[in-house]
């Protein structure tokens, strides 16, 4: 049984959307990082599919604007406890860049600019649950909020959409990332409250 | 002496615990210092934060998390709590929770913005308004364990008024060197005009990059991009940067 706080009432509530346990909802686009924001050069930029065999599938940034391009309207949870509904962005669908990949694994541990890792199960990336995202709310993706590119996979706590990702390692075992390593829960469902290990 | 205790009991950690308020004292204008006795509390380390719940009798209940202020001692745990005009659990917690009265709390949470006492680097330490919270738990870890490491903090406010836990600050700690600068209003006779802090403000407040310093930088999110930023374009590298975002989300 829940503790009531005496005399707390909180905001009144919006009933359009469903928040997942202990968010609250913001109209603002907070941003978390773990250090200061890599500034990426297209002309550096690259992607790269490793698989659990070594093969390399890379994406300079032409190669990647040449995709076709999906513009998902999807709803984001940060394990800090905001959430933010309907945000518009456009991207590229993992399903696509995943066209030629061969592999068994069954893991993936993601990269970004900044040495930045996270991790999740490689279903959990395919099937039109995740994008590399480019562009958001109409315009280039702040390098705050991961430009030039992020990974966006709405359905998980908002750290596992590495921003300004730079590629995706398939493994056979699952090796955690960044705050995974340091007490964040391996899956992070915000539906299931899965914030931390043991979770 | 102060327990510093690594916690390890991870089930511990992750349970809601009632937090009975047995103390609050008034920092700034706008923060408060709310100190709870939280039974079982397994310790934590100087950067950690805690996840607060709060529950209403029509059974609405919300979280918010934050930093640590206090170093790990037996079973008090202070937080410092910045009023958000039109947040919706600080003006609770700030003006409203009363003495005697219980929140829930779980935690000690987060192992990479914390600073601890094994670490022979020098410190720098840079906070902007109320992110100057998680890195008073560490100068408060240092004062408690007795280190002896070199800390620099450059403490970046809006005005004097605003200026967090400014009498204990005021007291001498051997080995730590204080810079404030205030961005709007600057106390009498102060001789930096008010401003934005500055890389000159930085670099002659902070330690050299080959000094090789851990940098923990907090505040809101213009202060800590311009922060990081600056401190990559002075030569520190990114991975000795470690940066926490504070404050309202918008």
């Amino acid at each position: 049984m829940p503790i009531i706080s005496r005399g707390f009432h909180g905001r009144e509530r919006d009933a359009r959307h469903k928040l997942p346990p202990g968010q609250y909802e913001t109209a603002g686009f907070p941003v978390l990082s773990a250090g200061p924001t890599p500034r990426v050069d297209l002309d550096e930029w690259e992607f790269t599919i490793r698989t659990e065999t070594g093969d390399r599938h890379i994406w300079n940034w032409a190669e990647l604007m040449a995709l076709p391009s999906q513009t998902p309207t999807v709803d984001l949870h940060c394990v800090t406890k905001w959430s933010k509904f309907d945000t518009e962005w456009q991207g590229v669908s993992l399903d696509v860049l995943f066209e030629d990949v061969e592999t068994g694994a069954e893991y993936a541990l993601v990269h970004s600019y900044g040495d930045y890792t996270t991790n999740l199960p490689l279903e959990d990336l395919l099937d039109g649950q995740a994008w590399i995202a480019y562009r958001f709310d109409g315009e280039e993706l702040d390098p705050e909020h991961g430009g030039p590119a992020r990974l966006l996979v709405p359905h998980l706590y908002f750290w596992k959409s590495a921003k300004w990702v730079r590629g995706i390692q398939l493994l056979d075992e699952d090796e955690r990332g960044f705050w995974e390593n340091v007490g964040y829960h391996n899956y992070g469902d915000p539906w299931r409250e899965q914030r931390y290990q043991g979770d | 002496m102060a327990r510093a205790a690594v916690p390890r009991r991870l089930g511990g950690r992750l349970r809601w615990k009632p937090a009975r308020l047995t103390d609050r004292r008034v920092e700034s204008q706008v923060a408060r210092t709310l100190v709870f006795e939280v039974p079982d509390w397994p310790g934590h380390l100087a950067g950690q934060h805690v996840d607060v719940r709060l529950t209403a009798e029509d059974g609405y209940s919300t979280q918010r998390s934050y930093s640590l202020a206090s170093a790990a001692d037996g079973e008090h745990v202070e937080l410092t709590v910045q009023r958000v005009d039109d947040g919706e659990v600080s003006p609770y917690l700030t003006e409203d929770l009363a003495v005697g009265d219980v929140v829930e709390l779980r935690g000690p949470v987060g192992g990479w913005f914390v600073w601890r006492p094994e670490q022979k680097e020098p410190i720098l330490l840079v906070g902007g308004g109320s992110g100057l919270v998680p890195l008073m738990a560490m100068i408060r870890m240092r004062r408690a364990v007795g280190s002896r490491t070199p800390f620099r903090l450059v403490y970046s406010v809006r005005s004097p008024e605003h200026q967090l836990f400014v009498s204990e600050l005021r007291l001498d700690d051997p080995g730590l060197d204080k810079t404030y600068l205030y961005s709007r209003s600057t106390p009498p006779q102060w001789p930096r005009p008010p401003g934005r802090f500055t890389a000159s403000d930085l670099s002659s407040a902070g330690w050299p990059p080959d000094f090789e310093p851990t940098c923990y930088v907090c505040g809101s999110t213009g202060f800590v991009e311009t922060a990081a930023g600056l401190l990559v374009a002075l030569g520190h590298h990114p991975a000795r940067i470690r940066t926490e975002r504070f404050g309202p989300s918008q």
